[in-house]
């Protein structure tokens, strides 16, 4: 999967093919490499190689003081991770998949987002938590869920979902500069696309939205894997001379919405594409900031196209039938554009 | 501040007849300064949850006197006592109680969120075993940059139904982190007795059961928690091992200013109350003549000076600006 998309920013002909997997496993060793403060932490990132193979052969390369194993125990490490980061460390940990997060949802969200504010100023922590999330690969409900948009309701830290290559690459090291606790999902599927990155790729901002395809008819608003689903379906769209602007939010906390109200603002169109659960996901948020904030700039009412309200099944035709799909999305755009076009 | 009433003793304390007096001076302290919160909380000076110390104070005195400066302490929701123990200024302690921004977290944190960096103190924690894995972190952040120090955790009785409490004794013992677990068992969880929360009451045990170097004390005697206090903080500074200190205490106030404590009878707190390890001390001091009645009245009124001061630091405080409401969400740039 690439889609074409141009994410370089460097135009030096030096560009290296890799796919997600490796621009995260890069980003891991470099930080490490950089910073003698950076370690990472999680189950079976070291022997194994990791769940999903983005830390193979790093135990082996840098030794098990930078990677370390742990014991099944989220809340025990991710809150070890805290307290490593209060002791002048810059933990990453991986948590497998945030449905075993909600293990360590005690300590993220009651220790690592709330200690700076309830100390008046006086600790705050400097970690990075990644963790696998999505959908699509038959692995049942238990392995299956977003969450990312729950996280991105609390105060206190930062939600990243890097989508594309660069971001995979980049946000890490921009993560890890932040002196509060940052949230990083990548979504599982994604650790397969290959594409080109410079050789000199490196940190990204980890504060903006970015357009990825520019348009005039309707925003489509996604992230993460929901982005090459909204840009699958812009190019059937385009066939029928409907020009899609498709929006990344890359950063789900805290929000960027100029990026979004202002492109809003030229379609009069929007489109949540998310793979979270309708109600009171990210996608709420999203249509009621629209809502307080540009309605008149509306031609037609906001739509969402977000998972089914089940638990996701295991059943491959019934698990597609729960996440969003492009056709899905052409089908939405089009009644709306037609009926209020 | 009275720098003396600090926590830095000199290890291997010694009986001397100042050391002792100092000690029950803290206890003492601990004890005014919880008795006159209940009244501050009565007149609204003080509001929302608010755990008294009294009865334990032994235990906090006891382990701050195996402490250095350069150590950590991870404490409970219960732990005015171990702020005070450690040497927090009372004022800021106070004027954190009554909400304001000269308090030590600018009246964010409150009763159960007292924190000080100065101190090393991370809270004050109100989540019961969550304080645990951080302690495990701060442990090894400081082994992985091969400091010599270490990290001192309370916790009750309660936290060890945890899982984190279970998880954090893993991690401990499996990394091999320097951090003292302190359990004050004052044989409560809010209202539900050990015996109706843990299927094995003894605590010690479930240490053991990790690996962990372990040891029991009686958490009414100062001089019996100071002791085993040392010899702990003396093998984990040797061997960089976690190691787990039981002290059996008992609250003799409720567990919060909302409980009615229909969960025990008065006679078996009247009958803990003989064992109050401040009348403990006083008495034992008082047989061996190392103190006097006039030594005594000296201290109360030394105290109760040092108590006014401090409500009148924080009646005298300034409420924060509700502009300043989301600052310290996120870090400023500045910091």
């Amino acid at each position: 999967m690439n889609y074409g998309i141009d994410t370089s920013t460097d135009n030096s002909p030096l560009m290296i093919r890799t796919t997600y997997r490796e621009a995260v496993r890069d980003a891991i060793r470099e930080s490490i490499l950089k910073d003698d403060r950076v370690f990472l932490m999680g189950e079976d990132v070291g022997r194994y190689g990791g769940a999903f193979g983005v830390t193979k052969g790093l135990l082996q390369e840098l030794g098990p003081d930078k990677i370390m194993d742990t014991p099944l125990c989220e809340s025990g490490f991710t809150g070890a991770g805290i307290g490593a980061a209060l002791g002048g460390m810059r933990p990453i940990v991986e948590v497998m998949t945030v449905n075993f997060s909600l293990l360590a949802a005690d300590q993220i969200l009651n220790t690592a987002a709330t200690y700076l504010h309830m100390s008046g100023g006086l600790f705050n922590i400097p970690l990075v938590i990644r963790m696998g999330t999505g959908g699509g690969k038959q692995l049942a409900a238990q392995h299956s869920h977003s969450l990312e948009g729950w996280y991105a309701h609390i105060p206190g830290i930062k939600v990243l979902t890097p989508a594309v290559l660069e971001d995979a690459r980049g946000m890490l090291w921009s993560a890890l500069e932040d002196p509060d606790p940052v949230l990083i999902f990548e979504n599982t599927l994604l650790y397969n696309m290959e594409g080109e990155l410079p050789a000199t790729a490196g940190a990204v901002d980890i504060d903006r939205a970015c357009i990825r395809r520019v348009g005039r008819d309707v925003t489509l608003i996604s992230y993460s894997a929901s982005l090459f689903k909204a840009l699958e379906a812009t190019e059937t769209l385009a066939q029928e001379g409907i020009e899609a602007e498709v929006i990344d939010l890359r950063v789900l906390r805290p929000l960027d919405e100029t990026t979004f109200l202002n492109s809003v603002a030229k379609t009069h169109r929007a489109v949540i594409i998310d793979e979270g659960w309708r109600s009171g996901s990210i996608s709420a948020e999203i249509s009621a900031r629209i809502m307080e904030k540009a309605f008149y700039d509306l031609d037609a009412p906001v739509e969402r196209i977000c998972a089914a309200e089940v638990p996701i099944p295991y059943a491959n035709h019934l698990e597609q039938a729960a996440l969003p799909q492009p056709t899905t999305i052409v089908n939405t755009v089009r009644r709306m554009v037609t009926r209020h076009g | 501040m009275k720098k003396k009433h600090g926590t830095t003793q000199a290890p291997a304390a010694v009986n001397s007849h100042q050391h002792l007096r100092d000690l029950l001076y803290q206890m003492l302290r601990i004890r005014r300064f919880e008795d006159k919160c209940a009244e501050l909380y009565s007149d609204m000076k003080i509001r929302g949850f608010l755990h008294l110390y009294n009865g334990e104070e032994a235990v906090a005195v006891g382990v701050m006197q195996a402490l250095n400066p350069e150590d950590a302490i991870v404490a409970t929701y219960r732990e005015h006592g171990q702020a005070l123990a450690r040497g927090i200024p009372m004022n800021t302690i106070m004027a954190e109680m009554f909400g304001k921004q000269e308090g030590c977290c600018r009246g964010r944190g409150g009763s159960m969120h007292l924190f000080d960096k100065e101190h090393r103190f991370y809270g004050g924690n109100a989540i019961v075993g969550g304080g645990l894995p951080l302690a495990v972190g701060l442990a090894l952040a400081d082994k992985k940059l091969d400091r010599k120090r270490l990290t001192c955790c309370f916790l009750g009785d309660g936290a060890m139904a945890e899982g984190e409490f279970h998880e954090s004794m893993n991690l401990a013992a499996l990394w091999q982190v320097p951090v003292l677990f302190v359990c004050e068992n004052n044989q409560y969880a809010m209202g539900t007795a050990l015996k109706y929360s843990h299927a094995v009451t003894n605590l010690v045990q479930k240490a053991a059961s990790y690996g962990i170097d372990h040891a029991a004390v009686d958490g009414m005697d100062v001089l019996a928690v100071e002791e085993v206090a040392q010899k702990a903080a003396t093998a984990i500074r040797e061997t960089g091992k976690p190691f787990f200190l039981e002290c059996t205490t008992y609250r003799f106030r409720a567990h919060s200013m909302f409980d009615a404590e229909l969960y025990r009878e008065k006679a078996e707190v009247e009958q803990w109350k003989q064992r109050c390890p401040i009348a403990t001390l006083t008495q034992q001091l008082k047989e061996q003549e190392k103190i006097s009645d006039a030594d005594l009245e000296a201290m109360e009124q030394l105290i109760h000076q040092e108590i006014n001061h401090a409500i009148a630091f924080a009646e005298a405080g300034t409420w924060e600006p509700v502009e300043e409401l989301t600052r310290f969400v996120y870090s400023e740039p500045s910091i």
